[in-house]
């Protein structure tokens, strides 16, 4: 996060600092207890589970649950299949959004900001009134239970993360554009070796927003995909429960497991989520 | 400089077009075609089988006077949207001034509040079922070290949407990363300025800090509004809009019209109902905010 040039943060008198610290430590408690009794319940067997008072830390470990969901559910395979979804996803995000943004942000063209104001527009149409069209298109293509009607949509852009990479593309100074024109440079050739190199961090804010986005999908997967081997993570967890609605230790596991990858890529990039949304949130 | 007429600004024209033709190809394929097939499906009675059948004004009737169920689908969406969003954001600006000081932890305190708000979807749903479970669950568990019986939670209509909005807060973290870069992009020269003529931090707060960060603010209560009237995957999970349609969000009920009964064109209308009920509040919000938002113009450029 940038911090600007003068600190202008207060120094708290000790005992004001004092009370912020225990306030803060007790809201994080309470937002990390949901995490804890995850952690713990997964850990449970089925009779421990319902146990008064609760205990926290199990006696035994049962560790043989996370196995078991693989084994009670094809677990393995609805990851698989979320990892294609979602790779397929992110990489089509990547490459459309920055190819759009590119245009809005570094080219001069006659139509340009009327169509960016209705890109922005579009942000406000709930994807409720185009959803049922596009589904009856799809099905007449007959391609429901396929996966394309998840991963078509995102190679075409998208409002959200074009305007995030527009606005960091628009803070690379222009003078470098029109330094490698005079140089011959394509516009293609600015966009791959100029513009995309300085844009690191925008382009991982991209990736890690399009990850969670589509790792988390339900609607999408709930409404175009209905055989129980192109299940998705989303999907699995969702008739697993149906069928073992009291087995929480299981339940608890399993959506362990769905979370892991998005807290992995949260503590390993916490930086670039952070810059993500600054960028989309302040500087609009 | 180059000469506007130039060949090099007559390519620059045709690559502009030629870069934005995947967001334009969507638009149009994704975008502009559905939305004029989901206004053409509202007049019609459509199962997606068989052809769709004019039926006129028939489908806006039956939602708009004919359908209790409409009313109430907007009535618990709407108290979701206005309880929580309110409620995030001042508790997230509480937190973010908080942690805008020259207090020691902010990495680890921004962590901890930052990573459940990154967290969604059916996994954190169930988290939640079992929180809110009746007997073993996290909260009725703790209430019986006390010997109290707590309510049923999701499984008591006076409770469940009142449990939706405390999940919500969950996800307070991702408010406060952004309230903190606007807290940390006020000039701290207008600090020093109230300093000078005497001005205390009550002061400050109110004429300097508060002012400065409403365009940051008004984002997120548009953003915030917009995403919570379109909540679906909690209502499905857990609680399936019940109990007695207490959670019966529109998303959810026009699901449910439209995959598992199959009106696409009664659904079609809810979901035009939906967009004219977010493009109401946000430009309410939007009308109001030339009474609270304070643009800083010529500071912005720091």
């Amino acid at each position: 996060m940038t911090v600007s040039a003068h600190d202008n943060r207060p120094r708290l008198p000790t005992w004001e600092a004092a009370l912020s610290h225990l306030v803060l430590v007790a809201g994080g408690f309470f937002l990390m207890i949901p995490l804890a009794w995850m952690l713990s319940t997964s850990l449970k067997s089925l009779g421990t589970v319902m146990s008064l008072p609760p205990e926290w830390i199990p006696r035994t470990f049962h560790w043989e649950n996370y196995a078991d969901i693989f084994r009670l559910v094809p677990f393995g395979r609805y990851v698989w299949n979320t990892v294609v979804i979602t790779l397929l996803d992110v990489m089509g995000k990547i490459v459309s959004c920055s190819l759009v943004a590119f245009a809005f942000a570094r080219l001069r063209w006659r139509g340009r900001e009327a169509l960016f104001l209705i890109m922005l527009a579009t942000m406000m149409l709930p994807p409720q009134v185009t959803m049922i069209p596009q589904f009856v298109v799809f099905k007449h293509m007959e391609l429901i239970d396929t996966i394309v009607p998840l991963v078509l949509p995102n190679w075409l852009g998208g409002p959200f993360l074009t305007f995030l990479l527009r606005q960091f593309f628009m803070s690379i100074p222009l003078d470098l554009d029109d330094a490698a024109r005079i140089d011959g440079a394509s516009n293609f050739g600015i966009f791959w070796r100029v513009v995309l190199p300085l844009s690191k961090p925008a382009l991982a804010a991209v990736a890690i927003f399009m990850f969670n986005g589509s790792w988390n999908d339900f609607f999408g997967p709930l409404i175009y995909l209905h055989s129980r081997d192109k299940y998705t993570i989303a999907l699995g967890l969702r008739s697993f429960q149906d069928q073992n609605y009291t087995e929480w230790h299981l339940l608890m596991a399993a959506s362990l497991v769905a979370m892991l990858p998005v807290v992995l890529i949260f503590f390993f990039a916490q930086k670039y989520f952070i810059q993500g949304i600054v960028f989309t949130g302040v500087k609009g | 400089m180059i000469p506007p007429s130039s060949p090099m600004r007559r390519r620059e024209e045709r690559d502009g077009w030629l870069f934005a033709s995947p967001w334009l190809l969507g638009f149009l394929l994704f975008t502009v075609g559905p939305m004029i097939a989901s206004a053409f499906f509202a007049f019609t009675e459509y199962d997606v089988l068989t052809q769709p059948k004019w039926v006129g004004w028939a489908n806006f009737d039956k939602a708009l006077t004919d359908d209790p169920k409409v009313g109430q689908a907007l009535k618990v969406t709407s108290i979701y949207a206005v309880v929580s969003v309110p409620l995030q954001i001042l508790l997230g600006l509480c937190v973010a001034l908080m942690l805008n000081t020259r207090i020691r932890g902010l990495q680890f305190y921004r962590t901890v509040y930052y990573l459940p708000s990154v967290l969604s979807g059916v996994a954190v749903a169930l988290l939640w079922r079992w929180i809110y479970a009746p007997n073993f669950g996290l909260i009725n568990s703790f209430l019986a070290r006390f010997d109290i019986v707590g309510p049923g939670w999701l499984g008591d209509k006076d409770w469940a949407l009142t449990s939706m909005i405390g999940m919500s807060l969950w996800h307070v973290g991702g408010g406060i990363v952004i309230y903190l870069a606007g807290l940390q992009g006020v000039p701290s020269e207008l600090y020093e300025a109230v300093r000078v003529d005497g001005a205390g931090r009550g002061a400050a707060f109110w004429h300097i800090t508060l002012p400065m960060i409403t365009p940051v603010l008004f984002y997120n209560l548009v953003i915030g509004i917009i995403t919570a009237l379109q909540i679906f995957t909690q209502a499905l999970i857990m609680t399936n809009g019940g109990p007695h349609e207490a959670t019966l969000f529109i998303v959810l009920y026009l699901y449910r019209n439209a995959f598992q009964f199959f009106k696409m064109g009664y659904a079609s209308v809810l979901a035009w109902i939906l967009f004219g009920y977010i493009l109401m509040l946000t430009l309410l919000v939007y009308r109001s905010s030339g009474f609270w938002v304070f643009y800083a113009g010529e500071l912005k450029s720091r």
